[in-house]
């Protein structure tokens, strides 16, 4: 089948097998690989991208189902050589060490704060309770989303 | 360097609050909570990990695992796989056994079947491999295969595994005619059995320490890439050993070891899961020799979940005796080890085990006895991976239990109990009655400063008054000693090969440097850490030095990352290559600044003369010297390039006290960890940062433990952790805000004085949780129940029926 998807803002237009999985589109075909695939069972988040403006688990969406449609990544965060606040903010907090739940992560959030400007550490944690990281214990992962609410205008190249 | 001790009496109800210790974690120079050098490439999605590697005419490989836990091999068809027209080749056992390659050694000197050839012995064991031109199609041409099986009786439960009459699991091996792999003793056990007979009081029990797994989010996966002219080849793989990799590449594939080059890219998260050589690995090698083109193979989860290393599965008899006024005078344990159907424990060879007879913990006892008997089982094999120090959590669990069984017995505050029998800051280096010595420690410190910052009076009153209105909260302690960065390779090697870690430092004209290291990171911020540390030894910022690890080409020979023995292991071996530089260097300077080089003091990142500090060269001049014409000394050559090998000396003991506080709903048997408090005494930290965010991820890892994970298994060796729908971790809604401190007690022997730390929080809590848990269930008469505590366990451990939970018994 033939699709075009509106990937990080360019149109990508591509003939896929029906069975192909969004994330394996994104990794395989655009070689878009900040996306990670991490259980197929939709667990673990580590495949989390927009698909328009809501985030999906890409390791469950088919990449027909993208056919007309947004998506956004990881790699389209950075805007302009701009990095968005939520990717200092995991800088600065120590907010990843493997890096590999790390994108997903980052995309959660970036949509916890289009939605709520100035999240609880509680609420964070119910944001991103659909996703697993093993390195951190999710602490540095809070403080990391709490500093980039509280920077979203300020933030500059790392 | 070392802090005066601070509190070193018994706890009483006035002892005075341990003072602040932020002073004595700011050492100045280039150690500090630095942001890390590796983010840059993550937050932007530009990290390169094994399954992102695409390279041109790459071939993707899928491996056929067996659907039963035991059955003979009756046949393997191939012929519709090899017809589907996407396939390359499909191997089997038959082909690798033609090839003197269907079996491979494992890392505890036992062997294991690449792929099966006479039967599978596990449930997900390999059985064919499959080569295609993309993901999906190797996937389908699996079930174009078809094998006959004739199925076989398992063995499930470790406990039947010495029955008469039981099943053979190992019939491959000659002579074989039991399940019996090794008993191990350590310990005096006619002094032990004295102090028992001496002792007002005995307190036994039997605990499981339950199948886990470690599951990095990144599964186990590899390219292989054999350039058919040169005849190189190269491995990017999911590896926390490339080095020791490689050599076993060399020796059961027969290709020259110089003509691999094994790269360990990024990695997703280790935790032990990423030590040993996997079948497929071995078979994406033979892909690639047998089409000439590369083939990447990434298991899926439940591949990961269901074949590679797991942990623990320590069924433990422990026993404790002490005074009727709460001194513990010796400790006795009994073990069964189910090691799965190989024996593929990675662990020091005199050591099968693994440093388990450290059992004692940090305890000052007369005398201790342990005895370990291993069993092989129709499960997968595995057995030390998850972060667990060589077995040390299970001696944790072990003791830490037992100390607060004794505590209720002897209806002592269990905090109070450990404190009258921590060993004494004096009593370093100790040593314990199993052979360890412990390098240095600050035990009741630790354990105050824990109390203090937990409230701990308070919060026992809380649990009174809310006990009595029927709410149930729990209070629990764990105070743990590790002994961590392996090892002497007179005592320590892993399949022969020494413990010892090199280290090769470039120092360039502008004296900017690169380290090259044989451990490499899995998240552990080495990039970061180790260029701080030579940094710091040379005057440097950590911007001015890169560190290389990862890649057998270009870094030098060692063991790799595991058992935290990064940082006392390699980490050393970084100091003392830096101060070789810094020694050569000292010998250019003295050229430079025409005077002698005994004349010379390193201070404030210079070699300055003597009497006349403002004469001074640093590195960066020193290293432009030493490429010049200058005419140098005797004896030095030029350049100030160095290179060494470190084989510690012991390991070092990091140790801490950590506090957990739960909820529990009698009604549910639900948990919530409301608090949890942890202080690690890990000696120097260089990172700050980074020491916190190990402790973070192991304190998660305990509450996964305790609560939730287990890889059990039904009566026909089916398992039931084969997926995260099944196998259970936590999420950021189970794990509450840690709250971490530290106290700082330098190794002695250290060149730096630090400790590993990076499995101490794995190692330490989970006992602390349970301890918590069954604390709050005291008022129902629980005394005991296994990990994981999940909400029907904890239900039936209040109705008296607390379950068996690695078997589920139909």
């Amino acid at each position: 089948m033939q699709i075009t998807v509106y990937v990080n803002g360019a149109t990508c237009t591509a003939t896929v097998e029906p069975r192909l999985l969004l994330i394996h589109f994104l990794r395989d075909d655009l070689r878009l690989t900040g996306s990670h695939w991490g259980c197929d069972t939709s667990n673990c988040g580590a495949c989390v991208v927009w698909l328009d403006d809501t985030p999906v688990k890409s390791c469950t969406v088919l990449a027909v189902m993208a056919d007309g449609r947004r998506v956004l990544t990881v790699e389209g965060l950075e805007q302009r050589g701009r990095l968005d606040p939520v990717q200092e903010g995991f800088a600065r907090c120590h907010g990843l060490q493997c890096g590999f739940c790390t994108p997903g992560m980052m995309m959660t959030a970036r949509w916890l704060l289009d939605h709520h400007p100035d999240p609880s550490p509680q609420e964070i944690r119910e944001a991103i309770s659909g996703q697993i990281c093993r390195c951190t214990g999710y602490e540095n992962i809070v403080r990391s989303i709490v500093w980039a609410g509280q920077h979203e205008a300020g933030a500059h190249d790392a | 360097m070392t802090p005066e001790p601070l509190i070193t009496e018994p706890l009483t109800a006035d002892s005075p609050t341990p003072e602040p210790l932020t002073a004595e974690l700011v050492t100045p120079g280039a150690y500090g909570p630095v942001r890390r050098k590796e983010d840059a490439r993550f937050i932007r999605g530009k990290g390169l990990f094994v399954d992102d590697i695409q390279l041109p005419g790459m071939l993707y490989g899928a491996v056929l695992r067996s659907p039963l836990a035991h059955a003979r091999i009756v046949s393997v068809d191939v012929e519709s796989a090899l017809a589907h027209p996407q396939v390359e080749a499909v191997i089997t056992g038959e082909m690798l056994a033609a090839r003197g390659l269907a079996w491979m050694p494992t890392l505890s000197g036992d062997v294991q079947a690449v792929l099966a050839t006479d039967k599978v012995r596990y449930q997900g064991q390999e059985i064919a491999f499959v080569v295609a031109r993309d993901r999906y199609s190797a996937r389908d041409a699996l079930e174009l295969i078809s094998v006959e099986y004739e199925p076989l009786p398992p063995v499930v439960d470790a406990q039947r595994a010495l029955d008469p009459g039981a099943p053979v699991v190992r019939d491959d091996l000659p002579g074989k005619t039991d399940n019996h792999i090794f008993d191990w003793e350590a310990g005096d056990e006619a002094a032990t059995a004295a102090a028992f007979a001496a002792a007002d009081v005995v307190v036994t029990q039997d605990m499981l320490y339950p199948r886990s797994h470690p599951a990095p989010l990144e599964t186990c996966g590899i390219v292989a890439d054999l350039d058919t002219v040169s005849g190189k080849l190269t491995l990017w793989a999911t590896t926390q050993a490339p080095h020791a990799h490689r050599t076993l590449y060399s020796l059961v594939v027969g290709i020259p070891e110089h003509k691999i080059r094994v790269v360990s890219p990024d990695v997703g998260g280790g935790f032990g899961n990423k030590v040993p050589v996997y079948p497929g690995y071995i078979c994406a090698i033979v892909g690639t020799m047998l089409t000439g083109r590369p083939v990447k193979w990434m298991e899926d989860r439940s591949e990961n979940l269901m074949s590679t290393s797991f942990a623990r599965d320590y069924h433990m008899h422990g026993e404790i005796a002490a005074t009727r006024d709460g001194r513990i005078l010796a400790l006795r344990a009994r073990v069964l080890g189910d090691h799965g159907a190989f024996n593929a424990t990675a662990q020091p060879t005199k050591y099968p085990a693994g440093f388990f007879h450290i059992f004692t913990g940090s305890y000052d006892l007369q005398a201790a006895h342990c005895q370990v008997t291993a069993v092989h089982t129709n499960k997968a094999p595995g057995g030390v991976a998850y972060a667990c120090s060589f077995r040390i959590t299970e001696a944790v669990y072990l003791v830490e239990r037992m100390v607060d069984l004794l505590a209720r017995e002897l209806e002592m505050d269990p905090a109070q109990l450990r404190m009258q029998n921590l060993l004494r800051p004096e009593q370093f280096p100790y040593t314990g009655p199993t052979g360890w010595e412990y390098d240095s420690g600050e035990y009741p410190r630790a354990l105050n400063l824990a109390l203090d910052m937990a409230g701990y009076a308070e919060l026992r009153k809380e649990q009174a008054d809310k006990r009595a209105r029927g709410e149930y909260m729990g209070i629990g302690l764990s105070f743990f000693t590790e002994g961590v960065g392996a090892g002497p390779r007179a005592h320590m090697d892993i399949l022969g090969f020494g413990m010892a870690d090199g280290a090769d430092l470039r120092v360039f004209p502008t004296g900017k440097a690169v380290l090259a290291i044989s451990v490499q990171t899995q998240g552990q911020g080495h990039e970061t850490t180790f260029a701080q540390i030579v940094a710091q030894e040379l005057g440097l910022s950590p911007d001015d030095v890169d560190v290389v690890h990862g890649d057998t080409d270009r870094t030098p020979f060692g063991l790799g990352t595991y058992g935290s023995r990064s940082t006392p292991v390699s980490g050393a071996a970084a100091v003392v290559v830096a101060r070789k530089v810094r020694e050569r260097a000292r010998l250019v300077a003295a050229a430079m600044l025409e005077v002698s080089a005994d004349d010379l003091d390193w201070s404030d990142g210079a070699w300055r003369v003597r009497g006349d500090p403002e004469q001074s060269a640093r590195i960066p001049e020193i290293a432009m010297a030493a490429h010049s014409s200058l005419e140098l000394p005797e004896g030095v050559e030029g350049h100030l390039d160095a290179e060494t090998v470190y084989n510690p000396p012991n390991l070092t003991f990091p140790f801490g006290a950590y506090i957990c506080v739960t909820d529990v709903d009698p009604g549910t048997g639900v948990v919530k960890v409301r608090r949890f408090i942890a202080v690690d005494d890990c000696g120097v930290r260089i990172n700050p940062m980074i020491v916190e965010g190990q402790v973070h991820g192991g304190l998660a890892d305990g509450v996964g433990m305790a609560l939730m994970q287990v890889i059990a298994f039904d009566t026909d060796g089916n398992c039931l952790g084969g997926s995260f729908m099944d196998y259970l971790l936590p999420t950021a809604l189970e794990c509450p805000s840690w709250e971490l401190g530290a106290t700082v007690t330098p190794s002695p022997h250290h060149p730096i004085g630090a400790k590993g730390v990076g499995e101490s929080a794995t190692v330490g809590s989970p006992a602390a949780v349970v301890n918590s848990v069954l604390d709050a269930l005291a008022p129902f008469g629980v005394r005991h129940a296994d990990m994981p505590l999940t909400p029907a366990n904890v239900w039936s451990a209040i109705q008296g029926r607390p379950l068996r939970t690695d078997l589920a018994v139909s």
